[in-house]
């Protein structure tokens, strides 16, 4: 199997992609490649499009460690690098630390591309190192990556709602059994308080609570 | 006869060897299969390609169809596990470094007793010990995992993925204190002088299945001929390769095939379980090293199954008895009595036995009537009865 290293194709009058995407533009790249020639190569074509902090790792050994001190946003590898399985662990789909692997085959007829193509999974997006093929790689990386956050984001948020409705639902109870009140009564209350003291409902909650524990 | 052509991926590792023989000896031709042979860079490279179909089959770590199955590892896919490709085969090293800080701990430097060996190991440095393992979900980890839990107790230890043939140089960069690897690897780190083994995985436990021949599940049912001749042609192999009197040709016929593209020495220590520990040491030879065939190597055990899915479980936290159950249902032992018993292979009665109960080989109830089993006992003596309630 041989490496078809290519010379990139200079696209003229077109808008960096990285500029339309917002976030994007602040997106940190780690590219994973030892060939200084190609890493050159792969960082011409991001800068071309408006990625400016992008960090080549040459040196493979760490390579989990390194890109654990570096934090980057997303990870740019050859499909056909052996250290991808040293990215297991960065990419795990449980872990709060992931970040998203794009993959690239710097391949010509190579049949790992099509079947990565075809299979369409945003985890194994393909190009070779041209920048309109760098481009789709990076979007789909991207969207994906933003599609976990946002997803993780909205889980710890559902998490958060659950807690503070456990303490409103305490502070609740322990008016009701001080006052001799009813439930809505009590939470009345709590409101009023809280709207009178310009505080959020949980946080008159919560204090509610701390100073029970404090007196009992 | 028409040919079948199968697409197998597989690691160039020695241990590849029953599917490399299967197609070299011609076995496969004999069943009308041609193996179209694909190397893999790395593991996670060879699990997408299973797992979207441009793979048939591949060689596997065992505990890979579990933990695709269980949407732990890459793209959702069911994965079975066909036959057991061999069993045991890895070591565990330590860093130079390391090495004489355990002898300062009272280490003798011997290489077969992890009971002996954890604690000095445990204790050589003060802080979290770094451990290199191929791949997350891999034999090499679990019984390193294992060995730790039932020896030392809970020790705080780093567990780094390193690519096998990166696995010394990352020892001497001082990324790694510890590696677990398969052969030549170890034997590499060894003669490049930057550490030395200290274990084989065997001496933790006696029969633990290293590799498997995997494929979807969805493909096995849709293609029952391709399966059934494919397992024999490798079946045939296994047991080719595990007459002594092969070894010889073995070796020769690994190395002079373009498929592994490994030096004569390194496929040598494998499959003849001599090798040096340390530099310049004298060479020891275990036992049962690496092997393919005898002792139901290649049975698709389910208890087998059922302790790599209890494993994965204590190391993901996720639900043991939901770990356990698809665990066993990777493991075909249905399809391999199928497929292998017309042909005369012969079967254990049973497709589960408590696993490490044979401290030695031990002759067991089988369809031909008696087959000699183990041994497939743990350091630490445990047993586990996966049949049992709970």
């Amino acid at each position: 199997m041989e490496h078809s290293i290519r010379p990139i194709r200079r696209i003229g009058n077109r808008q960096p992609l990285a500029a339309g995407m917002g976030v994007a533009q602040k997106m940190k790249i780690a590219v994973v490649e030892s060939d200084p020639s190609r890493a050159r190569e792969i960082i011409d074509a991001l800068k071309e499009d408006g990625w400016d902090d992008v960090v080549v790792l040459g040196d493979v050994i760490g390579l989990a460690r390194k890109l654990g001190a570096l934090n980057p946003d997303l990870v740019l590898i050859d499909l056909a690098n052996p250290s991808r399985d040293a990215l297991e662990q960065i990419s795990a789909a449980s872990d709060a630390q992931s970040r998203p692997v794009a993959m690239f085959v710097d391949r010509s007829d190579d049949e790992m591309t099509q079947a990565a193509v075809t299979a369409g999974l945003s985890a194994y997006v393909v190009g070779e190192l041209q920048p309109e093929r760098i481009r789709p790689v990076l979007k789909t990386a991207i969207a994906r990556f933003q599609m976990m956050s946002q997803m993780r984001l909205e889980l710890e948020a559902a998490k958060q709602a659950l807690v503070d409705r456990k303490t409103v639902d305490r502070a609740k109870g322990m008016i009701m059994r001080a006052r001799g009140i009813g439930e809505e009564e009590a939470y009345a209350l709590l409101r009023k308080t809280a709207m009178s003291q310009n505080r959020k409902v949980i946080d008159v909650a919560q204090a509610l609570l701390t100073a029970s524990d404090l007196l009992s | 006869m028409t040919m079948t052509a199968l697409n197998c991926g597989y690691v160039p590792l020695v241990d590849s060897a029953p599917l490399v023989v299967a197609q070299e000896l011609r076995f496969t031709a004999d069943e009308g299969i041609e193996l179209n042979l694909l190397p893999q860079p790395s593991w996670a490279a060879l699990r997408d390609l299973l797992a979207l179909g441009h793979l048939d089959v591949a060689h596997m770590l065992s505990p890979m169809p579990t933990a695709m199955s269980l949407g732990l590892s890459g793209p959702p896919a069911q994965i079975d596990a066909l036959m057991v490709l061999s069993a045991n085969g890895t070591v565990i090293g330590v860093s130079s470094m390391m090495a004489d800080a355990m002898r300062a701990k009272g280490w003798d430097g011997g290489f077969s007793d992890p009971a002996a060996t954890a604690k000095p190991m445990l204790s050589a440095l003060n802080r979290p010990l770094r451990v290199g393992v191929p791949f997350p979900y891999s034999m090499h980890r679990l019984l390193f995992e294992y060995w730790i839990r039932h020896a030392g107790g809970a020790s705080d230890i780093q567990i780094i993925t390193t690519p096998p043939p990166l696995m010394a140089k990352a020892v001497t960069s001082g990324e790694l204190d510890v590696f677990c690897v398969g052969e030549p690897w170890g034997s590499v780190a060894v003669d490049a002088g930057v550490g030395e083994l200290i274990l084989p995985g065997v001496a933790i436990w006696a029969q633990a299945p290293e590799k498997v021949l995997a494929a979807r599940r969805t493909w096995i049912d849709d293609n029952a001929l391709a399966v059934g001749g494919l397992m024999r042609a490798v079946s045939r192999a296994a047991r080719w390769l595990d007459q002594p009197s092969n070894r010889v040709l073995a070796i020769e016929i690994l190395v002079r095939s373009a498929h592994l593209n490994l030096p004569t020495s390194a496929v040598e220590h494998a499959l003849t379980g001599r090798f040096a520990t340390r530099l310049d040491g004298p060479p020891v030879h275990v036992p049962d090293f690496v092997r393919f065939h005898d002792l139901a190597t290649n049975f698709p055990w389910r208890s087998q199954a059922a302790w790599i899915g209890a494993e994965i479980s204590q190391i993901t936290g996720i639900e043991r008895a939901h770990a356990i159950e698809v665990a066993q249902s990777t493991m075909r032992s249905d399809s391999y009595r199928m497929h292998l018993g017309p042909m005369g292979v012969d079967m254990p009665g049973a497709s589960a036995k408590v696993e490490g109960a044979l401290a030695h080989s031990t002759a067991v109830a089988s369809t031909k009537g008696q087959m000699i089993l183990g041994p497939d006992a743990f350091f630490d003596g445990r047993t586990f009865d996966f049949t049992a309630a709970e």
